[in-house]
């Protein structure tokens, strides 16, 4: 009973609703190889969500994630402009990633600026550093090597390898979240920060490394964005932070911190790319994109609320028998 | 102790007059002065009347929604979809303009669809009690939504001469209608903030929602009429700068909420609520508008202006922890 | 329970001592070099006012804060508890009043956040985590299930998952600050069961309680800090409870409870039918100009509850109320202030005191109205209410000007009674007016609200406290789970009526 009731299932019932809805008008939407590719078409987002996730847990917020994603991009372009070998691109745009995300979570913890400051700097430094690194020069399909933009389309066992890695991800931050220790101090920290300081975490050092894993998450895409998009500017993922909260919103991530899952955060993120791929199927305008995009987020906050809604206390007797 | 037998406590220690010199709208006034000075020093164009005068552009709009946003977050709430409601705002006003309203029809409705607006976001946020950071952002994106809806990639540019009063005209001389708008709106939201009992349960709601709420305040009322407030200025500037550029994007004012918050941050009011003043407010515009004028003048490119912007957030936040943090040492 | 022998055995040294440990704040010096001495198989109670040092002792001896000055020697060795896991590792744990559990995790999680039980991978190992967590929840008799989310739990369930959590580090010194503060009796009984179990285990116990009756059933010793000093301590059977007032304040204090017989007017508020869905059910009452209406019950009894659905916090789904002349149903604070009804909070942190505000602010909020013109604000009437009033409960303050948060507890307090007083009320609802609060301005509080009485106010005053109760009440209303029990007066006003109403014995007189 507690699993018809629970966030996930009701956000599953929901995809399924939806599916069923566009299978009505199109019934080649759900077929299994466009489906697949719905999934390839979201996995930048899921993996952006997934990092933003860690990041809203511990009661912070990354306003500059799309502009960490873009940044590193760009230098992968850059870098494989230049010759470097594509293993050692990878590693370069996690790490930097993860350089970037480091200076949010160091302002965080050691200055104690509220994250929402200190991603809004972040967000114009980063993407302002696109330009001062190329002057607004785009780096186009090609201009790229071969190899470079073939690598996130090689093929596996039916699904792209942008696919499979955002499936590994997905597993990893699982079993971050719920078998490791920095996955419950995660939520830990968020859930009550006070209450982590008497069980020995550190709330800033745990915000710092959500920060860090965001970032590296962010780098990462980056690489596989300019690569399956064959191009690099300054403006590119404009505007996708939002999309991403976006994401977690839906997913139940709750803004106060504390409470989420992995799994509503991959099916908030599937929800939204799902609207976003099956608009100009159906026959809507893409332009009504964002209006849904909208009311979805305002509709799963609305029902997040009233789950969370905190009963009075439970006195009388008969309201509720306990142990 | 019916009769005052008790000790007598000063009313105050330290002057108005000593604090407010100590203050971060101090500070503000001397980088202010630094910078205008720095710009005049860098190019021969900025002491220029004309020049400044279109200067106050860079600013002026962005600055009346930051009073109200100042409010807002002072209370506690934030509000992320004020750019989006100038694109909703400014697509009313094309629609019509398009079927041939004159001006004051056009300013109504701008103004109306503020308020709606506002009323929308208030209704989600004091009524239902939904966090506003994430309300916004649905509302953000549905009103901009609906004005990609209703144009698409297209453009109003329809509109009657007389509407460009508001964002072209001039009062007097060099003062422009909108500088003049700002500086009312300073005014009026100034003594609101400070003077009035509203302005006083806004810093209570900010600082301690839940006493305010047991000392008798309504504050959901209170929050409704800070977001119809948000949604007010965000129409009254759709008006200013539709009439400004003479066209209408879905995409106008993309990125406006947060040089708007911008602005409040590095006004002195702290994101967490509670304090902050309309002072503040009004010179961090007038530190932004100077920064962003001078390196204009200098040929420095927009995006590269932002990442200006954006160190001076952090430096702004930043330095007086860290100076704290050392001296402690 | 056996009688404490209070035989301190000489032999065995101390488990852990504190040796002129300093500790200062911006602005205040909360410990000037105290001492303290845990030995093991001994309860210790440490006695003293608020402001005296207990909570910032139990930070550094949990290793949230660090001392100044002064030593931490644990058998003898000078250790030093940089963080909290510091102190865990050394065997210090301590039972908190406040919640520091987590909501969203599972009891077994709780138990464990910290130092979960790793699998060869490093991966936190769910079973055995699950299986000692069961195995601890056992040894203390509480039935839990170690999967349950938290936030399902009741209060004292999650009380006890506290407990279990400080037997999870197998410490050998068990700070408990205040536990009993949300029990029921039976509760209560099964804590001091506990206790029991911890002593004969060996443990060195550190039991922080301003309730006597509960310092002289289980402690071996006793240590009095006053003002951030160390005053004495000893074994508990050489000294009385007066001697421990004396050394606590500094002074005799007697005449707690001035209560002068009032004249009982007309009735102020009569309440009729208030019903909500989960908090209570079935509240009439009336209460009469120039009375003090105690209101008695267990924590959790939901006396507070019915207390804000009278000034508008809260709705109620059914019932009136009729204050004066007009009968109505009060569904905001705004109108509860209007029709003459204030509430002074139990939490005077959350919902009592704005901090950031000043003084002066805090006192004229609800006044706004009368000290404004047209809605601007006058600086000089504001100063001048709050001058008034402050003036008139002997607040302690540098400025009225002086941010609220930086004054003390009771000074707070007064600063709430005198914010809802300005407002001239008819009735005033005071939800456990003197907790927390030290002696000195617990009497002070009182001998106050009885002039309030004098003057014609009607006074609710709901206290967990007997002495209280009938000390201060000319009569008493006893709650229980949501209901109202029963009404004492006159000579049924009595300790063990109070508590037999209140706990649900058979036989409780009318």
């Amino acid at each position: 009973m507690t699993l018809l009731k629970s966030r996930e299932a009701i956000l599953a019932l929901a995809i399924l609703a939806l599916l069923a809805l566009i299978a009505t008008r199109f019934p080649g939407f759900v077929a299994p190889a466009n489906l697949a590719r719905v999934l390839t078409d979201t996995s930048p987002l899921i993996l952006l969500a997934l990092g933003q996730m860690a990041v809203i847990l511990t009661k912070c917020i990354d306003l500059s994630i799309a502009a960490n994603l873009a940044l590193c991009g760009m230098i992968a372009a850059l870098m494989n402009g230049a010759g470097v070998p594509l293993p050692l691109i990878l590693l370069a745009v996690i790490a930097l990633g993860a350089v970037l995300g480091a200076v949010n979570g160091l302002l965080v913890w050691k200055l104690g600026i509220p994250s929402i400051v200190v991603t809004l700097g972040t967000m114009t430094i980063y993407r302002g550093t696109i330009f001062l690194l190329t002057g607004g020069a785009w780096i186009n399909a090609h201009q790229m090597s071969a190899g470079f933009k073939a690598f996130p389309r090689m093929m596996i066992a039916g699904l792209p390898v942008m696919t499979w890695i955002a499936l590994a991800i997905v597993a990893a931050v699982a079993v971050l979240m719920t078998r490791t220790a920095l996955g419950r101090a995660f939520y830990a920290v968020g859930g009550n920060p006070h209450a982590a300081v008497y069980a020995g975490i550190s709330v800033g050092r745990t915000q710092f490394l959500a920060f860090v894993i965001a970032g590296a998450l962010a780098g990462l895409t980056g690489y596989l964005w300019v690569a399956r998009y064959a191009v690099a500017y300054v403006d590119i993922a404009g505007g996708f932070e939002l999309d991403v909260v976006a994401a977690c919103v839906i997913g139940g991530i709750a803004i106060a911190g504390g409470s989420g899952s992995v799994a509503g955060c991959v099916m908030g993120a599937l929800f939204l790319g799902i609207i976003k791929n099956a608009l100009p199927v159906v026959g809507i305008s893409p332009f009504w994109q964002m209006a849904i995009s909208g009311a979805a987020i305002l509709i799963a906050i609305a029902f997040n609320a009233t789950n969370q809604r905190e009963r009075g206390r439970i006195i009388l007797k008969q309201a509720e028998h306990r142990t | 102790m019916t009769s005052a037998t008790g000790r007598r406590i000063p009313d105050r220690l330290t002057t108005p007059a000593a604090r407010a010199f100590k203050s971060w709208e101090a500070l503000l006034l001397i980088v202010a002065v630094a910078i205008f000075v720095l710009n005049s020093l860098a190019s021969p164009y900025f002491l220029d009347p004309w020049n400044l005068s279109d200067a106050s552009f860079n600013f002026t709009e962005k600055a009346m929604i930051a009073f109200a946003m100042a409010m807002l977050i002072i209370a506690g709430e934030i509000d992320l979809s004020v750019g989006a409601i100038i694109a909703l705002a400014s697509t009313v006003m094309g629609a019509a303009a398009a079927a041939g309203a004159g001006t004051p029809v056009l300013v109504v409705l701008g103004l109306a669809t503020g308020l709606a607006c506002g009323a929308f976001n208030g209704m989600l946020v004091a009524r239902f009690g939904l966090p506003s950071i994430v309300v916004t952002i649905g509302t953000m994106s549905l009103f901009r939504g609906i004005s990609y809806i209703v144009l698409g990639d297209g453009a109003y540019t329809a509109y009657p001469a007389s509407f460009a009063w508001f964002g072209q005209g001039y009062v007097w001389w060099v003062i422009t209608v909108e500088l003049v708008t700002f500086a009312l709106a300073a005014l009026a939201f100034g003594i609101l903030l400070h003077r009035t009992n509203f302005g006083r349960m806004v810093y209570a709601i900010g600082n301690n929602a839940t006493a305010a709420r047991f000392s008798g305040i309504r504050v959901e009322k209170i929050r409704f009429i800070l977001f119809l407030l948000t949604g007010l200025m965000s129409g009254i500037a759709a008006i200013c700068l539709t009439s400004r550029l003479g066209s209408t994007r879905p995409s106008i004012a993309s990125g406006f909420e947060l040089e708007v918050v911008t602005i409040v941050v590095l006004g002195g009011v702290s994101i967490l609520g509670g304090s902050g003043s309309i002072l503040g407010v009004a010179l961090a515009a007038l530190v932004m508008g100077l920064v962003t004028f001078g390196l204009g003048l200098l040929n420095v490119p927009g995006i590269v202006m932002s990442i200006i912007v954006g160190l001076l957030l952090i430096a702004v936040i930043a330095l007086p922890r860290l100076w704290t943090m050392l001296s402690r040492r | 329970m056996q009688p404490r022998s209070g035989v301190v055995d000489g032999a065995a040294p101390p488990v852990l001592s504190l040796r002129g440990i300093v500790k200062s704040f911006p602005g205040v010096r909360a410990l000037g070099g105290v001492q303290l001495d845990l030995y093991p198989g001994q309860v210790t109670a440490l006695v003293g006012e608020n402001g005296a040092g207990k909570s910032t002792i139990v930070k550094i001896l949990t290793g949230i804060y660090q001392p100044d000055e002064g030593q931490i020697l644990i058998d003898g060795t000078v250790v030093h508890f940089p963080t909290a896991e510091a102190a865990g590792r050394a065997g210090v744990t301590a039972i908190h009043q406040e919640t520091v559990l987590f909501d969203e995790l599972t009891v077994a999680e709780n138990i464990f956040v910290g130092h979960a039980p790793r699998t060869r991978w490093g991966l936190i190992d769910r079973r055995a985590m699950h299986a000692r967590a069961a195995g601890i929840l056992d040894s203390i008799g509480a039935d839990l299930d170690p999967g349950v989310r938290l936030r399902d739990l009741s209060i004292a369930s999650r009380h006890l998952v506290a407990i279990a959590r400080a037997l999870s580090i197998d410490a050998r010194v068990v700070i408990m600050d205040e536990p009993t503060a949300a029990l029921s009796h039976k509760e209560i009984a099964e804590l001091y069961g506990l206790v029991e179990k911890l002593r004969a285990q060996g443990r060195a116990i550190l039991f922080i309680s301003h309730k006597f009756d509960e310092i002289f059933r289980i402690a071996d010793r006793w240590t009095v800090f006053r003002d951030g000093q160390f005053v004495g301590q000893g074994a508990i059977t050489d000294v009385t409870e007066a001697e421990l007032v004396r050394m606590m304040v500094g002074r005799a204090v007697d005449q707690i409870y001035p209560k002068r017989p009032a004249r009982i007017g007309p009735p102020a508020l009569v309440v009729a039918g208030y019903c909500h869905p989960t908090e209570f059910e079935d509240i009439n009452f009336t209460l009469h100009q120039g009375e003090i209406l105690g209101f008695y019950g267990l924590v959790g009894a939901g006396r507070s509850e019915v207390m804000q659905a009278l000034f508008g916090i809260t709705r109620p789904s059914r019932g009136a109320c009729r204050i004066g002349d007009d009968v109505r149903v009060i569904r905001s604070t705004a109108q509860a202030v209007g029709a003459g009804i204030v509430y002074v909070p139990e939490d005077r942190g959350r919902q009592g005191a704005v901090k950031g505000l000043p003084i002066y602010q805090n006192v004229t909020l609800p006044s706004l109205a009368r000290t404004s013109r047209a809605g601007f604000l006058r600086l000089a009437e504001e100063f001048a209410l709050a001058r008034d009033y402050t003036q008139r409960l002997d607040l302690r303050a540098a400025s009225l000007d002086q941010d609220v948060a930086l004054i003390s507890g009771g000074n707070q307090q007064k600063v709430v009674i005198a914010k809802w007083l300005a407002t001239r009320p008819r009735v005033i609802i005071l939800d456990e007016p003197t907790k927390g609060i030290d002696i000195g301005s617990k009497a002070a509080v009182h001998e106050f609200m009885s002039e309030l009485a004098g003057q014609g106010l009607a006074v609710i005053m709901v206290s967990s406290e007997i002495p209280e109760v009938l000390g201060m009440s000319d009569r008493v209303i006893v709650m229980r789970e949501g209901r109202i029990a029963a009404e004492f007066r006159d000579e049924a006003m009595t300790p063990e009526n109070l508590v037999r109403a209140a706990v649900g014995i058979n036989g409780a007189a009318a």
